[in-house]
């Protein structure tokens, strides 16, 4: 237990060294450019309007706005470092490729006898993506008792290979590989040759690992031009049999179902809390206690009593909405200025009058702000409960591709619902700006 | 009877520390049809509560109130209320809030239109029917806030500082438009203010309350709200008896708060 702890506490302070280098490289790369973007825009009379007259802009928030180009060039910045982490083509090379291509080394045996001999291991190895290449037809096993070998590997892999096999003698008692390249080389020990290394086993064995660069496999991170090819495939043939848009679209209608339902039920009883003291009362301590609940708590409990059909993930919605839109609905009920309800009645409104002229209206602001968390929250959800089941949806592509090891859907997946949420919040906005223009100006 | 009567009101308030606040205490009061009637005093002094009281939004703890001989049991649209800000709807533009009241009641649609026009030139907002209340300045929202309760065509108009929250300079403007629709319209109005000038301009009568507990203290009738009816009321404010009359009764509002202010720092 205290061991646990402790080691979390270590990986915790690796971690912060990991994460400050990082943001210090992320950093200095925009402070780089914020420098040029400065030469750039000076004397071109950038800045304009009334901000620009402003002497005092640190602390005054109104007047710090996004810099665009800085966010293109944020996102330019992380492409780039992607590329350059993954060794894209779509970029010349910064760090160093893992070894690909022919390659070889000598090796000098010692027989039983105590003779001699030194024979050549050709290697060959071939990209992960690329078919094995065939065998030469025939090698020259060279001459002495020391026979040539051949190789074939997999970038990055590592293969053992037993050099004496086919030597003569080397099955005896007492053959033993003595130097690579001329470097003496003892059980348990590494020793480079031009490519790579060879570590010798405590069999005797060479481990033969050719040299991996430093650029990021392709099953940890694929480069760009991978993830974009591995795309236009899936958005042609599908995964698994489902289309990519079918995958996403399942995503959207439960979202969409869910958040509405939540939205039926849940304002008109956020209403009734607001208006009515003892149906506040009434529903307070379930919305109080419901309300801190992660709906993904709740996965697996909508699975038992709902299986894995869409009726438990459209009511894992509804319920991660529901208490959202009451709430919300509560505290526009709760915002409304007295003075305008007063003004409402003694302008002759009656109540169910006040309800929907008055309490209704009021509270849009406050129904779009919760919705916009709600739908935030069950785009989250809905992800979140297909990766743990379903037939279809964006979060049952990528936990099957990761299955399978499938990095570059994972990855097209994750991109997908990113900006599908940021698409739905953007809606969500230009429907508000729309609906309700008087927000924040009352 | 026609007219506003309140009959020896009290309003108790309870605090939670079991205390008592009284309010208003005993309040005796004739409203006259067509009376301009303006309500001053510190604060504490309860105006407001008697403002809410008589517009139906409390109750008092004793006493009652009728309006035209019946009794007054919650808001009608009989007693319309202008308040200080905030009370407009947003959602709406500025035709509509002041067609509020007669679309609650179910009018037909010509009719509201024409009783809109016709208020927005009495408050002078001909040219703004459709913009939307926060597209306006709080001089031109109070505009609208008057509109709106003239539209329902109430018997009284109740109003709460409503130009608490104007600059001096709006705020002439619309004592003005308030002398004006008074004597327009003749409808009975009463105006709580804290500003002893506007009680003067403002009121046929002026009521000067104290607190502690919450009572008429001096009652006044005045002649200025009659002179400034269409006139410049910087000249009425030049009028010999307006300064002395504006100085005593400020120094009786000070001595009030001088009083109040002793026992506290007393207790």
């Amino acid at each position: 237990m205290l061991q646990e702890v402790f080691d979390v506490i270590v990986t915790t302070l690796r971690m912060v060294v990991g994460i400050t280098i990082i943001m210090a490289v992320f950093l200095l790369v925009s402070m780089g450019l914020s420098y040029l973007h400065g030469l750039y825009a000076r004397g071109r009379g950038a800045a304009k309007g009334y901000t620009s007259l402003k002497t005092v802009t640190f602390g005054d928030e109104s007047a710090v706005t996004a810099n665009r180009f800085a966010s293109v060039a944020a996102i330019v910045t992380i492409f780039l470092l992607w590329c350059i982490a993954t060794g894209s083509s779509l970029i010349p090379t910064v760090l160093p490729p893992p070894f690909v291509g022919e390659t070889e080394f000598e090796y000098t045996a010692r027989n039983a006898q105590g003779d001699t001999d030194t024979a050549t291991v050709f290697v060959q190895v071939y990209g992960s993506d690329a078919e094995r290449p065939d065998k030469p037809e025939s090698m020259p096993l060279g001459e002495g008792f020391a026979k040539n070998d051949y190789v074939q590997i997999v970038e990055r892999r590592t293969k053992v290979l037993k050099a004496q096999n086919n030597d003569e003698g080397g099955k005896e008692d007492g053959y033993e590989v003595i130097e690579i390249n001329g470097t003496p080389v003892t059980r348990e020990e590494t020793v480079p040759f031009g490519k790579g290394e060879i570590y010798m086993t405590k069999q005797g064995s060479l481990s033969v690992r050719p040299s991996t660069g430093l650029t990021m496999e392709a099953l940890y991170l694929p480069p760009p031009e991978k993830v974009w090819s591995s795309f236009i495939t899936l958005n042609k043939e599908g995964y698994q049999g489902v289309g990519l848009w079918e995958n996403v679209f399942w995503s959207l209608i439960r979202v969409v179902i869910g958040f509405s339902l939540g939205c039926l039920f849940g304002i008109p009883l956020g209403f009734a809390m607001g208006l009515n003291s003892w149906l506040r009362g009434w529903f307070d301590p379930i919305v109080e206690f419901m309300r801190p609940v992660p709906p993904l708590a709740l996965i697996p409990l909508v699975i038992i009593w709902f299986g894995i059909g869409e009726q438990g993930k459209i009511s894992l919605l509804f319920l991660a909405a529901l208490w959202i839109m009451t709430i919300a609905a509560r505290a526009g009920v709760s915002g409304v200025n007295i003075s305008k309800v007063h003004a409402a009645y003694s302008l002759g409104a009656t109540r169910r009058q006040l309800l929907s002229k008055v309490i209704l209206p009021n509270s849009l602001p406050e129904i779009f702000t919760g919705a916009r968390v709600a739908m935030g929250v069950c785009w989250g959800t809905v992800v979140a409960a297909e990766l743990v089941a379903a037939e279809k949806g964006a979060g049952k592509m990528i936990i099957a591709a990761s299955k399978f090891s499938l990095t570059d859907i994972v990855i097209i997946g994750i991109i997908i619902i990113g900006v599908i949420g940021y698409g739905i919040d953007v809606l969500m906005r230009m429907a508000e700006n729309k609906l309700v223009p008087w927000k924040g100006r009352g | 009877m026609t007219g506003l009567v309140i009959d020896d009101v009290s309003m108790t308030f309870e605090l939670p520390n079991g205390g008592n606040v009284e309010a208003l205490k005993n309040i005796n009061l004739q409203i006259n049809e067509g009376e301009l009637l303006s309500v001053l005093g510190p604060s504490g002094c309860g105006k407001t509560t008697l403002l809410n009281i008589l517009a139906g939004f409390l109750a008092p703890t004793d006493g009652t109130m009728s309006m035209n001989g019946h009794a007054i049991t919650g808001p009608h649209s009989e007693r319309g209320m202008v308040f200080q800000q905030g009370a407009l709807f947003e959602w709406m533009n500025v035709a509509k809030n002041i067609g509020f009241g007669p679309k609650m009641k179910g009018t037909p649609q010509a009719e509201i239109d024409a009783k809109v026009t016709e208020l927005l030139g009495i408050v002078g907002l001909q040219d703004f029917a459709e913009k939307m209340i926060y597209e306006m300045s709080g001089g031109m929202q109070q505009r609208v806030a008057l509109a709106r309760c003239l539209a329902n065509d109430p018997d009284i108009i109740l109003m709460d500082e409503p130009l608490g929250a104007l600059d001096a300079l709006t705020r002439e403007k619309m004592q003005s438009l308030v002398l004006d629709i008074w004597k327009k319209t003749g409808k009975t109005i009463i105006l709580i203010t804290h500003s002893v000038e506007e009680a003067l301009l403002l009121g046929e009568r002026l009521l000067v309350m104290a607190p502690r507990p919450g009572r008429v203290h001096k009652e006044y009738n005045l002649p200025f709200a009659e002179m400034g009816v269409g006139a410049d009321l910087r000249e009425v404010k030049r009028h010999p008896d307006f300064g002395p009359k504006r100085d005593e009764i400020l120094s009786m509002i000070w001595d009030m708060e001088e009083e109040i202010m002793g026992r506290t720092e007393s207790a």
